[in-house]
C-alpha cells in the first residue's frame, strides 16, 4: 500500500495504530516532493525541522500520550502565513529573505494539533493573482496537466495536496483563492465565513475579505481541518465568537430534505458546456437522492466583480503600504532621499500584478473618487450581502460551478487581466457577502480535467456544507 | 485694532494607559528605544491592532468632563502617508464617527467669561520618533501606537490670551479627570493653531495651520506673530495663502511647510481590522460615575467656605493644587488662611519652575502643623517662612525647628519693653516723625525690634508699646 494515498484521515487512523511512524510518512512525502518538484508547488521546504518533530511525535504516540486531532500528519501551509524558523516570502522579491518574527494563529493551532509542517506553497504574490503565474518564484504547475496552470492564489496549496506531497494544506481566499485553485487540481478547498478563523500572522491582501482555509483530498479531511482551525482569537478582533459547531457531526447525516438553492445568475452563458453537464449532473442526483431544489435569484451576482475590485484593491493599497523599505525587505541601494528610498525599494521589491492593484487601490480611495467608488462599493455589497439572506430564507445552500471553465493553459491568459479576473466571477461574490462555500470535484471534462462544484451556506454553517458535499463524495467515490 | 483674530485649536494629548492604543506594548516615555515594540506596533506582515477598552474609557471620560456628546458608534480609519516614524504607513485615527462630539470649556480672560465650543474628541494613535545623529537618521517606535485624543475647538477664540486661557483650562481638565500626564516638554500635550483674520462684519480670512507648538508661550508667540503676519500681507494688498506653517520658536517666526496644492491626499477609510465601536448608554453612564471631582464643583465647594471666588480659581486651576489645599485644610480647618498662604507663598515657589516641572514639595501636614503655629501667635510672618523654606527645601517637624532656630516669638510685654524703649530713647527724630503723624515711621521702630530680638519679637505688640511710649 502507498500510504501517500490515504487521506488524511486514513493516513491519521494509520499512525495510530502504528503501522507507519510520522517519521516514515515525512521521508515518504519529501521523496514525493522531489519526484513531482518540477511543478514548483513549494517555496521552501523544512526536512530537518519536521525530521526532529516527526520524532518528538512518534515518541509521544509510543508513550500513549495525546498527540492531537492531526498528531504526525505532514501538512502544508501558503508561503503568506507566518511560521518562526521559516521565510514568509508571500512569492514576493519584497519578502524574499523575511524570517517570521511570530507564530500566526493558525500556525500555532496547527502545531497544537499535533501537524508536522513540511513546507511552505507558492503562490500568487501577495495572494493576488488566478492562475499563480503571478509569483516571484515561478508559475506552478498543474498536476493533473502540467500544461495548465494551478489556479491560484494558492496554486502551491492546491497543487502541492493534489499531488500527495502532503495530506492537506493552507490556503488564504479573498475572492477565490482557495477555491479556483481547488477547483482546477481536483481538491476539496472552503472558504470559511467571514470571521471564522483567525486572519493574525496572515499578511494581509484584502483584510476585509481575506480568509484562512484548508484545502483537502476528502470532504472530511477538510471538515477535520476546519476544525483545528476556527474559532475566536484574542489577537484578532475580526474573528468572531459565534461558537464553533463540530464540522464533522453532520458528514453521514444525508440530503433527503436538504433544500438546495440553484440561481440562475450562476448559469450564465459563459459557462463551458461541460462545466455545465457535470454541475447539472451533480444537480440531478441531489434530486434523486432527496434534496429540494429551489430557484432563487441573486439579481445582484454579476456586480460583485466590480465591487470587489474596488474594495479589495483599496485595502491592499493600504495593506502593502508597510512594505516601505525602512524595517524589512527590500531596501533600493542607490537612493537619494527618502521619497526616492520608498518609490525605488517599492518598484524593484514589487511585480506588475501587485503595483497594478496598488494603483487601483489608491485610485478609488483619492479624494474626489472616494464617494464614487469606494463608498459606492461599500453600499452595493451591503445589497449582494442582503440578496444572499434571502436566499438562505428560502435554502440550506446554494450550488455553482467554482469557474466557468477548467484550468486553462499556462500563459493563456497572463496578459490579459480582465479575461483573468472574470475566472473568479462566481467564488468573488462569496468573500463578497462574507458566506462560507467549498468546492470539490464533480466530474472531469473529456480532457481528464477536473471540474469544481461550490457549495455556498448560510454564515456560520459550515456543518451543512459539509454534510451536503460529503453525501455527493460517498456516492461518487472513484471520480465518476 | 481693525481686524478680528479668529483661533481655532487642534490639541493632542497622549492617554496615560498602560499598554499602547492596540498592542500590549508598554506605554512609557523615556525607555531604551525599540524596547517597547511587537510585532504590531512595528507593522511586521500579518500583525493585526486589537483596541484598547482603558484608552477607549479614559478618552470617554474626558469626553465626559468637557460636556461632549458621546457616540453610541464611532468608527476608527485609516490616515494614509509614508512616513518612517510610521510603521504601517497609515495612523489608525477617526473622521467620519468620532467618539466625542459637541461639548466646551468656560474661560476667564481680564475679567470677561466666554465658552469655547469644542467640534469633536476622537481616539488615534501616536507615531514613533525619528532620531538624527552622526550615523543618520534613526527610528525609535516606542512611542509608535501610543494612544492619543485628538481635541478639537470650534474657531472661538480672538486672541493669543484667549488661546492660552484655553489651553491652560484644557490641560487643568486633562489632569483633573487624570487621563494624560499632560507635559509638554516629553511632548504628551501638543498643540496645532489654526488662526485667521478678517475686518469685522466680513466673512471669515484664509486661515494658516501652524504645528510643532509645544508651550503655552509658543502659542502666545505663533499667534500674535502669525496675525500680524496675515494683517500685513493683507494691508499691503495681497492675500493669505491656505497652507500649513511651521512655527520655528528660536527666531519667533513661522515659515512655510506646505501650501494647499502639495497637501498631502490621506485617502481615509474605515479600518477593516477593527468593527466599527459599538458604547451603550450604560456603559457611558458607568463611566461616567468614574468621574472625579471638577473644578467648577470645587469652586462652589471653596466659596462655601468663605473663600472668594478669584480665591477659589486659582486654588483650583491645578488639581494638585486643589487636592494640596483639601489636604492641609484635613488637618488645620481655617480654609481663608490656608488658602492665602497657598496663593501667595506657595505659588511664589511654584512659578519660579516651568509648568511640568511645578511639583508642591512640601508636606500638607508639616504646612499644616507650621500654619497653626503661625495663626496662634506662637511665631511670626518672618519665622512662618523661615520654617515653610526649611520645610519646603528639605522636610521636617515645625514645632521641633521652630524650639532648634529659636524662633518662638517674643511675646513677652516687660521684655520687649525694655528693649523698646531704649530704641525710642536712642532715636528722638524718628520719634518726632511718629508724633506729626508720619506712619511710615512705624516700620522704622518694628524692624529695629526686630533686629534686637533676632526677628522673634510680635510686631503687633511692637506697635502698640512704640505708640504707648511716646505717648
Amino acid at each position: 500500500m502507498n500510504y501517500l494515498d490515504l487521506s488524511l484521515t486514513q493516513v491519521k487512523s494509520a499512525l495510530d495504530k502504528g503501522e507507519i511512524t510520522s517519521q516514515e510518512l515525512v521521508k515518504l512525502c519529501f521523496e514525493q516532493i522531489e519526484k513531482t518538484k518540477d511543478l514548483n508547488a513549494l517555496n521552501s521546504t523544512y526536512f530537518d525541522l519536521a525530521m526532529a518533530r516527526a520524532k518528538e511525535i512518534d515518541a509521544k504516540r509510543a508513550k500513549g500520550e495525546d498527540v492531537g486531532v492531526l498528531g504526525g500528519v505532514p501538512i502544508v501551509i501558503k508561503d503568506n502565513i507566518n511560521m518562526l524558523g521559516t521565510k514568509t516570502t508571500c512569492s514576493s522579491k519584497f519578502l524574499e529573505n523575511f524570517d517570521s518574527p511570530y507564530n500566526a494563529t493558525v500556525t500555532q493551532k496547527l502545531l497544537d494539533a499535533g501537524a508536522i509542517i513540511i513546507g511552505k506553497a507558492n503562490m500568487d504574490e501577495f495572494a493576488m493573482g488566478s492562475s499563480n503565474e503571478n509569483s516571484a518564484f515561478g508559475a506552478v504547475k498543474n498536476p493533473v496537466d502540467e500544461t495548465r496552470v494551478p489556479g491560484g492564489s494558492s496554486g502551491g496549496s492546491a497543487a502541492t495536496v493534489a499531488a500527495k506531497q502532503c495530506f492537506a494544506s493552507l490556503g488564504t481566499d479573498t475572492g477565490g483563492s482557495i477555491r479556483e485553485p481547488s477547483s482546477f487540481c481536483g481538491v476539496v478547498g472552503i472558504k470559511p465565513t467571514y470571521g471564522r478563523v483567525s486572519r493574525y500572522g496572515v499578511v494581509a491582501f484584502a483584510s476585509s475579505l481575506d480568509q484562512v482555509g484548508a484545502l483537502t483530498r476528502t470532504v472530511e479531511d477538510n471538515a477535520t481541518m476546519l476544525n483545528v482551525l476556527a474559532g475566536a482569537d484574542k489577537m484578532d478582533m475580526t474573528a468572531s465568537h459565534t461558537p464553533v459547531a463540530d464540522n464533522t457531526s453532520k458528514l453521514n447525516d444525508g440530503v433527503k430534505g436538504i433544500k438546495i438553492g440553484v440561481a440562475k445568475q450562476f448559469y450564465t452563458e459563459a459557462l463551458s458546456p461541460e462545466v455545465r453537464d457535470n454541475l447539472q449532473k451533480a444537480l440531478d442526483w441531489y434530486k434523486e437522492s432527496g434534496a429540494e431544489l429551489v430557484e432563487i435569484d441573486l439579481p445582484s451576482l454579476d456586480t460583485a466583480l466590480a465591487v470587489y475590485y474596488v474594495i479589495s484593491s483599496a485595502e491592499a493599497a493600504s495593506n502593502l503600504a508597510r512594505f516601505d523599505g525602512i524595517r524589512y525587505g527590500v531596501r533600493a541601494k542607490d537612493y537619494t532621499d527618502l521619497v526616492d528610498l520608498y518609490f525605488k525599494s517599492r518598484t524593484q521589491g514589487f511585480g506588475k500584478e501587485v503595483k497594478r492593484r496598488i494603483m487601483l487601490g489608491n485610485y478609488v480611495l483619492s479624494s474626489g473618487y472616494y464617494d464614487a467608488f469606494y463608498r459606492k462599493a461599500k453600499r452595493v455589497q451591503k445589497v449582494i450581502r442582503n440578496e444572499f439572506l434571502q436566499a438562505f430564507e428560502k435554502c440550506d445552500v446554494l450550488i455553482s460551478p467554482t469557474t466557468a471553465s477548467p484550468a486553462f493553459k499556462l500563459g493563456e491568459k497572463a496578459n490579459d487581466h480582465v479575461a483573468m479576473y472574470l475566472t473568479d466571477i462566481f467564488t468573488v461574490p462569496i468573500n463578497i457577502a462574507g458566506v462560507p462555500a467549498l468546492s470539490m470535484p464533480c466530474g472531469k471534462t473529456s480532457e481528464g480535467l477536473p471540474v469544481g462544484m461550490q457549495i455556498i451556506g448560510k454564515h456560520f454553517d459550515e456543518p451543512t456544507i459539509y454534510q451536503v458535499a460529503n453525501a455527493f463524495e460517498k456516492a461518487h467515490k472513484g471520480g465518476e | 485694532m481693525e481686524y478680528t483674530i479668529v483661533v481655532g485649536l487642534e490639541v493632542h494629548s497622549e492617554l496615560n494607559t498602560k499598554t499602547k492604543c492596540f498592542c500590549g506594548c508598554k506605554n512609557e516615555f523615556g525607555d531604551k528605544p525599540n524596547t517597547n515594540c511587537c510585532p504590531v506596533c512595528t507593522a511586521m506582515p500579518g500583525a493585526l491592532p486589537v483596541l484598547n477598552r482603558d484608552a477607549v474609557e479614559k478618552a470617554i471620560l474626558m469626553g465626559l468632563a468637557v460636556g461632549c456628546k458621546i457616540n453610541n458608534y464611532s468608527v476608527f480609519e485609516r490616515k494614509n502617508y509614508f512616513y518612517p516614524d510610521l510603521s504601517k504607513a497609515y495612523q489608525i485615527s477617526q473622521l467620519e464617527y468620532p467618539l466625542c462630539v459637541g461639548g466646551g470649556l468656560e474661560i476667564e480672560v481680564d475679567g470677561k467669561k466666554k465658552f469655547i465650543h469644542l467640534n469633536r474628541i476622537h481616539l488615534e494613535e501616536d507615531a514613533g520618533k525619528l532620531i538624527h545623529d552622526n550615523s543618520g537618521t534613526l527610528v525609535d517606535y516606542n512611542r509608535g501606537g501610543v494612544p492619543l485624543i485628538e481635541i478639537v475647538s470650534e474657531p472661538d477664540m480672538n486672541s493669543a490670551e484667549e488661546a492660552v486661557a484655553y489651553l491652560e483650562k484644557l490641560r487643568s481638565t486633562l489632569l483633573y479627570v487624570g487621563v494624560s500626564d499632560c507635559k509638554m516638554q516629553e511632548g504628551s500635550i501638543r498643540f496645532d493653531v489654526n488662526i485667521s483674520v478678517n475686518k469685522p462684519g466680513e466673512p471669515l480670512g484664509t486661515r494658516t495651520e501652524l504645528k510643532n507648538l509645544n508651550s503655552f508661550r509658543a502659542v502666545q508667540r505663533a499667534i500674535n506673530y502669525e496675525s500680524n503676519r496675515q494683517i500685513e500681507v493683507l494691508e499691503s494688498g495681497g492675500k493669505v495663502i491656505q497652507e500649513t506653517r511651521r512655527w520655528d520658536d528660536e527666531k519667533g517666526k513661522t515659515y512655510t511647510m506646505r501650501t494647499k496644492e502639495d497637501s498631502q491626499d490621506y485617502r481615509y477609510f474605515p479600518d477593516p481590522d477593527l468593527i466599527p465601536l459599538n458604547v451603550s448608554d450604560e456603559y457611558i453612564e458607568s463611566i461616567r460615575t468614574r468621574l472625579p471631582k471638577l473644578a467648577p464643583e470645587r469652586v462652589a465647594e471653596y466659596i462655601k467656605l468663605g473663600l472668594t471666588e478669584q480665591d477659589a480659581n486659582l486654588l483650583t486651576a491645578e488639581k494638585k493644587y486643589s487636592d494640596f489645599f483639601e489636604k492641609v485644610l484635613s488637618y488645620f480647618n481655617e480654609p481663608k488662611f490656608v488658602c492665602n498662604w497657598i496663593t501667595a507663598e506657595v505659588f511664589k515657589k511654584l512659578n519660579a519652575f516651568e509648568i511640568d516641572d511645578r511639583e508642591i514639595l512640601v508636606d500638607a501636614k508639616s504646612l499644616a502643623e507650621m500654619l497653626e503655629m503661625y495663626k496662634n501667635g506662637e511665631i511670626n510672618q518672618a519665622g512662618a517662612r523661615k520654617i515653610f523654606d526649611i520645610i519646603w527645601e528639605k522636610g521636617g517637624e515645625p514645632k521641633k525647628l521652630v524650639e532648634e532656630l529659636g524662633l518662638a516669638q517674643m511675646n513677652d510685654e516687660g521684655a520687649l519693653k525694655e528693649i523698646i524703649a531704649k530704641i525710642v530713647a536712642d532715636n528722638p527724630k524718628a520719634v518726632a516723625e511718629l508724633k506729626a503723624g508720619n506712619q511710615k515711621t512705624m516700620a522704622f521702630f518694628v524692624g529695629q525690634a526686630m533686629k534686637a530680638t533676632q526677628g522673634k519679637a510680635n510686631p503687633k505688640m511692637v506697635s502698640s508699646i512704640v505708640m504707648e511710649l511716646i505717648k
